[in-house]
């Protein structure tokens, strides 16, 4: 275990500050407004109803940015009430109406000078306060777990390059149900829009190094709980850490607008104790183990239009609909030409490279028997019923 | 009665072949008041039309789930609520104040260019036809946000490319525009109104021109880049072709940050002389005004990354945009202080400019101290991209730019009307801005603390409260613009109400008060005779 002297004295403080933290929480509830649509309790993890402060969260450093943003505020606040105490004190006693005489004054170099340097020293005192904060959130050495997260059009990614786990790779996407409500504005539940199908899975008190990158556009990966924010660049890498000083689960949504489904890209981590987190990896690789298609087997009909419906709605249906219909700028899959055509590989090199500028992206991050599957679904569902069958060998040699 | 119009009956004879009727009026228009009309006129269009966008915005979010609009549409009135209000309201309202004023605050004639002026306003029209009409193309507008991030521009349709080009036309607009109002303070100054006795106004949109001029040449650039990856094969800011994303942010704020102090370094000039004026008190540290506004605009030029603190910069660059950032407001808080320094002591009344005045500097330093919170680059780590960001630029960009214009307007209204604004409905304009506006966007910080990203078009079921006390907030304060134009700019205009004496207030100082309201059409055709003090005319 390797940690900087700044995260350890951080960490003393933390008991307080959760102590705190509920009370911001209580003060939140007691604010509710009656005409609140549905019933809603507050996220552990995510957030609070009607909460009114950072997050105390979950690390020693969303607690310390939760202490270091109440002392600003109240340095702040005093500064506010001095200021506009003079002000509203003038206003109230230095009125015509009373028959208050104008003085003549109109600079004092004295004054002048001492309220350049006060604010001075005030803003400089601030910047070394944070300074510390700067030099430690930059600091990802030595991390136990490197997980690279990969912001794609409109989900996340996740590979699992260092430490216990090292090769697991999966991507997170929002409950396709969440979406639905949203479509159909009847929101419902204390995680809408955060629950995904496959959690970032994290063991707990170890530093957790977050490799940043995307696919096609910027995305920003951000959970208030740990205190981390970092925008995933494509063609660049970024880096950021936290140590989940407590197991649970923990929210936070895409930061960097990215495209029409910006809101609905959250991120959910889940941390569990060390003895589950090693279960969980065990688990993962067995299904690693067991899911590698062969791209050699011959596949039939019925079993690559059940595969490939799947991988329809979790991947094509949220731009193409569920219907194949497309929508505004999206070209509809159903009656395509390109989908009907004999030539099989003008729909695979769209898959494969992507379209329109990038508008349609790449999908190259899927397998070669998700791709063959999703081909042959789109050629056969609908009003498309070409009955032509695309194998995974023939995804693989498109590859090359 | 002043010296400038000796012989009234002589001057409409000697002008009539140069004073256009009707239409060509405004259309051929070189005379800065006419101009400064229209620019005002324009602004306040755009305004309303960015208005309504916001409005459209606040009414998908009023309650969680899609109600009314698709994510996509979302987007784009998102990103030209932003543009229009932005390059559409602010800056055009401020060149139309600069319009008018300049010229009578330093006794000039007119503004150096008058051609060019003309020119400079109408290059918006085009402009802003194509920004709006950019909403009726295949694929609708532009939804990259108004910062136009790269490489999400290089996904958009035809609608890009409308707004790069209406942005070039703004762009060369305001270079234009900043030009005739650097040669016009440099040169065409009344004799006796040395730089250091000139009024406020004109001292803040100088040095809010030199920013200009250094800037929108950099936006041009970035935009231009961004147009020639999309058309041309470039790759500037495409990482397919190994360009860098984060490049166009540095580009983009380069040109972003100094622009946020070309929208209200103008502002504080027009605070700093309605303050003094129903004070009945000279202003406070004139000097160290004019200093502080010098060094704001130069610290603008070193800050931009502050907005760039998530993109993952190193240590060193962290540290120096934070500390570079925060001491921005020290000569901001001077400012502050020495605008309390002025009323302290002074014998105050309390009419709708100075109403809007005071209030301004309530909101804006609330707005000021939202700015400090983010500038410490830890906190904004959690801040960044939140709500708390839309919460604190309009608290600096509504409370500040436009709550010192509505100031101004009913300050130097009745000097262009020649009629009073009602004083009663001029109260209610304020009260139900700055309570609805409170109200829209104070619990935008709450939202903002709990983490939920702006440009969302749903969020979690947490959020809902304040968002509905937001939407309705905004419409309140949407409301209020509508009553504003009604009822107090439109009876002016149409010369409705008791007639304004030429100073009509009692503590205001400066030449455009030794001119008859409402101001002829032409003031100071001979250079005036000043005192010493350059507040009066004395021959």
């Amino acid at each position: 275990m390797n940690r900087s002297g700044a995260d350890r004295t951080m960490k003393t403080k933390s008991t307080a500050a959760l102590a705190r933290a509920r009370g911001a929480c209580g003060l939140g509830m007691a604010v509710a407004t009656p005409w609140a649509l549905a019933k809603v309790n507050d996220l552990p993890g995510g957030p609070a109803v009607n909460q009114l402060n950072l997050t105390p969260g979950a690390t020693a450093m969303s607690l310390h940015l939760y202490d270091l943003h109440n002392i600003v505020m109240l340095v702040c606040l005093v500064i506010f009430i001095g200021v506009f105490g003079v002000m509203f004190y003038s206003i109230v006693k230095h009125r015509k109406s009373l028959g208050y005489k104008p003085a003549s004054f109109h600079e004092s170099v004295v004054v002048e000078v001492l309220w350049t340097l006060a604010p001075f020293l005030i803003v400089v005192t601030l910047g070394a306060m944070a300074t510390r904060a700067v030099v430690a959130q930059k600091d990802t050495s030595n991390a136990d777990l490197t997980i690279k997260a990969t912001g794609y059009q409109w989900k996340w990614g996740y590979d699992y390059l260092n430490g216990e786990g090292q090769g697991i790779q999966f991507l997170s996407t929002l409950d396709p149900a969440h979406r639905a409500m949203s479509d159909a504005g009847t929101p419902e539940g204390d995680d809408y829009l955060l629950k995904v199908d496959n959690p970032l899975v994290v063991p707990v008190d170890k530093k957790i190094r977050i490799v940043t990158t995307a696919n096609d556009v910027i995305h920003a990966w951000m959970v208030p709980a740990f205190g981390v924010k970092q925008d995933a660049i494509p063609g660049f890498v970024r880096d950021i850490w936290f140590r989940a000083e407590r197991t649970g689960d923990f929210y936070g949504q895409c930061a960097e607008l990215c495209g029409k489904e910006h809101a609905y890209m959250p991120i959910h981590v889940k941390v569990l104790s060390q003895e589950d987190y090693s279960k969980w990896v065990e688990g993962e690789m067995k299904k690693i183990a067991a899911a590698a298609d062969d791209p050699t087997r011959q596949w039939t009909l019925d079993e690559l239009m059940a595969r490939g419906e799947k991988v329809y709605a979790a991947n094509c249906a949220v731009c193409h609909r569920p219907d194949g219909k497309g929508a505004m700028p999206i070209k509809p899959l159903d009656g395509s030409a390109i989908v009907r055509d004999e030539d099989k590989n003008k729909q695979i090199a769209i898959v494969l490279n992507g379209a329109a500028g990038g508008a349609m992206p790449s999908w190259k991050q899927l397998s070669d028997t998700e791709l063959a599957a999703v081909v042959t679904y789109t050629k056969n569902a609908w009003s498309n019923k070409t009955g032509q069958m695309v194998q995974p060998a023939e995804l693989l040699a498109a590859r090359k | 009665m002043s010296a400038v119009l000796e012989h009234p009956g002589d001057h409409a004879h000697d002008h009539a072949h140069a004073q256009p009727q009707g239409w060509r009026r405004w259309v051929f228009a070189t005379n800065h008041k006419d101009i400064g009309t229209l620019y005002l006129l324009f602004s306040f269009t755009m305004l309303m039309i960015g208005g309504v966008l916001a409005l459209l915005i606040r009414t998908e979010l009023f309650q969680p789930g899609l109600q009314f609009v698709n994510p996509e549409m979302f987007n784009q009135f998102t990103t030209m609520h932003g543009l229009i209000m932005v390059f559409g309201a602010i800056m055009p309202a401020f060149v139309g104040f600069a319009n008018w004023m300049i010229p009578l605050q330093i006794g000039a004639s007119d503004m150096a260019f008058a051609r060019m002026n003309n020119l400079s306003f109408w290059l918006l029209i085009p402009s802003a036809i194509m920004f709006v009409g950019s909403f009726f193309v295949p694929g609708g507008a532009t939804a990259a946000g108004w910062t136009l991030y790269a490489p999400l521009t290089l996904q958009m349709g035809p609608a890009m490319d409308m707004t790069i080009f209406a942005m070039h036309l703004f762009g060369a607009s305001s270079i234009m525009g900043a030009i005739n109002i650097i040669v016009t303070v440099l040169n065409m100054r009344a004799p006796g109104m040395t730089l250091m006795k000139m009024p406020m106004f004109p001292w803040t949109w100088l040095i809010t021109a030199y920013l200009l001029i250094a800037v929108i040449p950099v936006l041009a650039g970035a935009i231009t880049m961004t147009l020639t990856d999309r058309h041309f094969g470039t790759s500037f800011f495409n990482p397919a072709g190994g360009g860098d994303p984060i490049m166009y942010q540095h580009i983009f704020w380069f040109f972003g940050h100094p622009e946020v102090y070309i929208m209200i370094l103008p502002a504080f000039g027009m605070i700093s002389q309605i303050v003094p004026a129903f004070a009945r008190k000279k202003l406070f540290g004139y000097t160290s005004m004019v200093y502080a506004t010098a060094s704001i605009a130069i610290l603008s030029m070193i800050v931009w990354a502050h907005h760039m603190f998530t993109t993952g910069m190193p240590v060193t660059g962290q540290l120096f945009f934070m500390y570079a950032t925060m001491l921005i407001a020290v000569p901001t808080g001077v400012k502050v202080f020495n605008w309390v320094a002025t009323m302290w002591r002074g014998s105050m009344t309390f009419e709708t400019p100075m109403l809007w005045a005071v209030g301004f500097i309530f909101v804006f330093v609330i707005g000021g101290f939202t700015g400090v919170i983010p500038a410490m680059a830890p906190i904004d780590i959690q801040l960044q991209d939140t709500y708390y960001i839309v919460a604190h630029f309009h608290y600096v960009l509504v409370a500040g730019s436009l709550f010192a214009m509505f100031a101004s307007v009913y300050y130097w209204g009745p000097k262009w009307t020649g009629v009073m604004y009602s004083e009663a409905r001029g109260k209610f304009h304020f009260w139900g801005s700055i309570i609805t506006f409170n109200i829209t966007f104070f619990p935008m910080h709450f939202l903002g603390l709990a983490g939920m990203p702006r440009r969302y078009a749903d969020y979690p079921m947490q959020f809902a409260d304040f968002n509905a006390i937001v939407s309705i907030g905004a419409l309140g304060f949407g409301l209020m613009q509508v009553y504003f134009f009604f009822f107090i700019v439109l009876p002016m205009m149409q010369g409705k109400g008791e007639r304004a004496p030429q100073k009509p207030w009692e503590g205001a100082e400066g030449l455009e008060w030794e001119v008859p309201s409402p101001a002829p059409w032409h003031t100071f055709e001979n250079p005036p005779k000043l005192d010493p003090t350059a507040t009066r005319v004395i021959g």
